[in-house]
């Protein structure tokens, strides 16, 4: 089983997985890391969205091959040395999750775009395509413009 | 000692059966409060009949729903004489309450700590309430459903708080020698007046001997909350914002293989012969068991056992509805619905003939269980509202007794209905017993969306008839593909009495209510068998039932020149219903000129002695209708958490948008056609409203039922709001299908 090198979370690590696994379950079942969730496996709930060098992509869709050497941050690698990243902070403001399950999700893609977009519009959030079906996108807009606001 | 606790829950026999042909033995119900012998404090509640106490609540007006709701009956047919509601107090300071409720986003654990660190004068922080493992003796007790878990926790819980704390009260008291009614208690102590101060945890065992408490046990009044009514995050929204919180797939139990299961191409159907050789040999794959749904493939990893299931080769036998398509069940629906009442002379009559598409439920978390079947006992872990029903189905699944059967009950990454099921429980528990390993079983988004369960089929005949600006009569025939009430909601009506002529049509008859004073009204629901999977949706029958009602308003309205606001405050029956139509015209700024194509919707619903209104804006101008604004007002009587209260509301204004424009599922030869998120189009970010203001009104009294609530008004006004910006009529439901 060939292995792979890739920065998780700020550590480096060294993996064996199966050339061809989705790199969703390298992080669940390889290496415990819970917080990106299987939602449909195919790219398109988006509840599994992680960032791989800062970009919001869904690991599903991704092999642990398409991250070596790169950095991939899974929601419990967003808050800083214990503080709370912007959005997650904005989050709790909010009062944004309900249920939470597509959350980790939502939230490392308003992270990741703000990282490409301090100010982003109506038009650029709407752009977000993690269905979440508690249906707080009302308050993930909020709490994504508040976020910006502090950023 | 005990506190006067009572529930709302009875009501008149007679009225009741003026529109319910079995109607069972109600009886109003009361929670005594006791201590359990332990050496810490521990306070129960536990149900009785009240002799005596059983009074009619107005019969006015008399449809059966007015007078009886879901809430009612699962109150009502809580099981007596049970520790039903426990509280303790451990020396370590926290106040535990076990939470005989799921947790699926609606916000119960949160209001439940509320409620217990208000009455017991906690601070929040200080309280636990972890979810209770199943219980066979809660029986329906433990059922989530209904929109009723606020409202039938109320009473117990604050009774059960406030006895611990006049206990509490009195062992600081006597420790002190002091007076008991010289002391207060805030933050989770007992202060005296020299400012001296002994925290719960250190006077718990104290507390546990004391005989009779020496201060009133009685809840607070309103006007004393400090917690009840002030807006509250959730107390697990920093686990779920830094992933920490555990869904049962992120449970490490070890050892526990994943598992997922090959399901047949057609609705259950049949394993006639399978070949595993193939995957059997692949990397990581451990078993392949056969199961009455399938075969599943245990492996390593979610990877190994998903890709190994494509290469296990099953011989498929038939479905129990192949062959069977939409168009089949719309006919069979159409020629359900028995002769509509013949308008009388001179007068007019407007018809209106709606259909709703099957609507899965599409939680975020798919199916998913773990389970370690041993010989002589079993622990399994999975997010359920019928814990006790999934404990007795495990039990029989794989041949132990309920007692030996553990179940965890997880936090669920949503339900919306779907998890009064447990099918994944039953599958992990029998791969496990079969293989002799624990395992984690998940069904996969195509598993959900195929073979998961769903909103029926509906067809829904109405018929106004009108004279002289009067509306003389309301007819409303529905019919509607089985509905599967499961064993959580379907028990309590089956042991409050409601079985006739289906369960189902009883469940109608208690949940609709027409709020609009429109003459002789008349309703009815004929279910059409289908052996399919079925279960109740958010709302239930309200979803469809009402929305189809609150759009011939509108229709009534144009007949009678009057505009859709006008229309609803000259024919509603209550004040209350006004006020938040009122409310939401006056916040949302109703009549404003509109562009061409795009237009302003309103409806409303009541049911669980509360009741929402919703006002949208709609633009239909481009290719897909997009709900700009919502605005909604709500009466739910007191709101223990209203930022809770919010969140239900602005999830159902999706749920709204959703199931009228976009999301619904195709049945097509005894299979559904969705497979995932990017066929079943349930709203994303761009189609929800840019703003969803929520108004929450009145306020006063006990709380009542939120969950459920709003989706019948918001679907309603966003299927006002497209009729009116596009000069359609809509019909067929969802819209975009």
């Amino acid at each position: 089983m060939p292995s792979y090198t890739f920065k998780l979370n700020g550590e480096n690590i060294k993996v064996d997985a199966p050339a061809d696994m989705p790199l969703l379950w390298v992080l669940r079942d390889l290496l415990g890391v819970t917080g990106p969730k299987y939602g449909c496996g195919v790219g398109v709930c988006r509840a599994c969205t992680c960032h791989v060098n800062g970009s919001a992509v869904q690991v599903c869709m991704l092999t642990a091959a398409d991250v070596v050497g790169k950095r991939v941050t899974t929601i419990e690698g967003l808050a800083a040395d214990g503080d709370l990243h912007p959005v997650q902070e904005a989050w709790l403001e909010e009062d944004v999750a309900q249920c939470g399950f597509c959350q980790p999700g939502q939230i490392m893609q308003a992270a990741a775009l703000l990282n490409s977009n301090r100010n982003p519009s109506d038009a650029d959030i709407d752009q977000i395509m993690n269905v979440c079906r508690c249906g707080t996108y009302c308050r993930i807009r909020k709490a994504i413009k508040s976020a910006a606001s502090t950023m | 000692m005990p506190a006067d606790a009572t529930q709302d829950a009875v009501i008149s026999q007679d009225a009741v059966s003026e529109g319910t042909a079995s109607v069972g033995p109600l009886t109003r119900r009361r929670f005594l409060t006791y201590v359990v012998a332990a050496p810490v404090l521990t306070v129960a509640a536990s149900s009785v009949i009240a002799p005596g106490t059983a009074h009619a609540v107005v019969p006015s007006p008399p449809q059966p729903g007015d007078l009886v709701d879901l809430g009612d009956v699962i109150l009502a047919v809580t099981k007596q004489n049970q520790d039903l509601f426990v509280l303790e107090v451990t020396p370590e300071n926290r106040v535990v309450f076990r939470v005989p409720r799921a947790e699926v986003g609606q916000g119960i654990t949160t209001a439940a700590a509320i409620m217990v660190a208000e009455e017991i004068d906690a601070r929040l922080v200080d309280v636990d309430v972890p979810l209770e493992d199943a219980r066979q003796d809660l029986g329906t007790a433990q059922s989530t459903g209904g929109s009723s878990s606020v409202r039938s926790l109320w009473d117990p819980v604050r009774s059960i708080a406030a006895e611990a704390r006049a206990r509490l009260v009195t062992a600081a008291a006597e420790r002190w020698d002091v007076p008991a009614d010289s002391l207060t208690t805030r933050d989770t102590a007992v202060w005296a007046p020299d400012g001296r101060s002994a925290t719960y945890g250190s006077l718990t065992e104290a507390a546990a001997q004391v005989d009779e408490p020496a201060v009133s046990t009685d809840p607070k009044s309103a006007s004393e909350y400090r917690l009840i009514g002030t807006a509250t995050t959730r107390i697990d929204a920093r686990s779920i914002v830094t992933g920490a919180a555990k869904y049962a797939l992120d449970v490490d139990v070890e050892g526990a293989l994943p598992t997922v299961v090959i399901r047949p191409p057609t609705l259950k159907g049949k394993v006639q012969a399978y070949d595993a050789s193939a995957a059997l040999n692949m990397p990581g794959v451990v078993a392949v068991t056969e199961l009455p749904s399938g075969v599943a493939v245990s492996a390593k990893t979610f990877g190994q056992a998903l890709k190994a299931g494509s290469a296990v080769e099953v011989t498929w036998g038939a479905g129990t509805v192949d062959g069977v398509s939409d168009e089949d069940i719309e006919s069979r629906l159409t020629a359900a619905i028995p002769p509509m009442t013949p308008a009388p002379p001179l007068t007019q009559k407007l018809d209106a003939t709606f259909s709703f598409a099957f609507v899965n439920h599409a939680p975020m978390e798919v199916g998913s269980a773990v389970a370690d079947v041993q010989s002589d006992s079993a622990t399994v872990w999975v997010a359920s509202k019928s814990p006790n029903g999934a404990q007795s189905a495990v039990a029989n699944a794989v041949g132990l007794s309920v007692d030996q059967v553990t179940l965890h009950v997880m936090r669920a990454g949503g339900s919306f209905g779907r998890r009064i099921y447990h099918e994944p429980a039953v599958e992990a528990a029998r791969v496990s017993k079969a293989i002799g390993h624990p395992v984690k079983l998940m069904w996969t988004r195509n598993d959900d969306m195929r073979h998961g369960r769903v909103r029926p089929r509906s067809h829904h005949q109405l018929r106004a008839v009108h004279l002289a600006g009067e509306v003389l009569s309301y007819e409303h025939r529905a019919s509607c593909v089985e509905l599967d009430l499961g064993s959580g909601t379907g028990q309590a009506l089956i042991d409050a009495g409601y079985v006739s002529p289906t369960i189902g049509a009883a469940f109608f008859n208690i949940s609709q209510v027409c709020p609009y004073n429109f003459g002789v009204v008349t309703e009815s629901l004929n279910e059409v068998s289908y052996d399919m999977p079925t279960a109740t949706w958010r709302s239930v029958y309200s979803a469809q039932a009402r929305t189809a009602e609150e759009i011939l308003v509108d229709e009534i309205a144009k007949a009678l020149g009057k505009n859709p606001v006008e229309m609803r405050r000259t024919f509603l029956k209550t004040d209350k219903a006004r006020a938040v139509l009122d409310k939401v015209a006056s916040e949302g700024n109703w009549g404003r000129a509109m562009l061409p194509g795009t237009a302003q919707g309103v409806a409303l619903h009541g049911e669980y002695r509360s009741i929402a209104a919703c006002l949208v804006e709609i633009d239909c101008r481009g290719s897909n209708p997009r709900v700009t604004k919502a605005v909604m007002a709500l009466d739910v009587g007191l709101q223990v958490n209203p930022s809770g209260v919010r969140a239900q509301a602005m999830g159902a204004v999706i749920d709204g948008i959703s199931t009228v424009l976009l999301a619904g599922n195709h049945l097509d030869n005894g299979a559904f056609k969705e497979g995932s998120f990017s066929d079943f189009k349930y709203a994303r970010q761009a189609d929800a409203p840019l703003t969803c203001d929520v108004h929450l009104v009145g306020g006063t009294g006990e709380p009542g039922g939120v969950g459920e609530l709003s989706v019948p008004a918001a679907a309603g006004a966003v299927a006002n709001a497209y009729a009116r910006a596009t000069g359609k009529k809509p019909r067929n439901f969802p819209i975009n299908f």
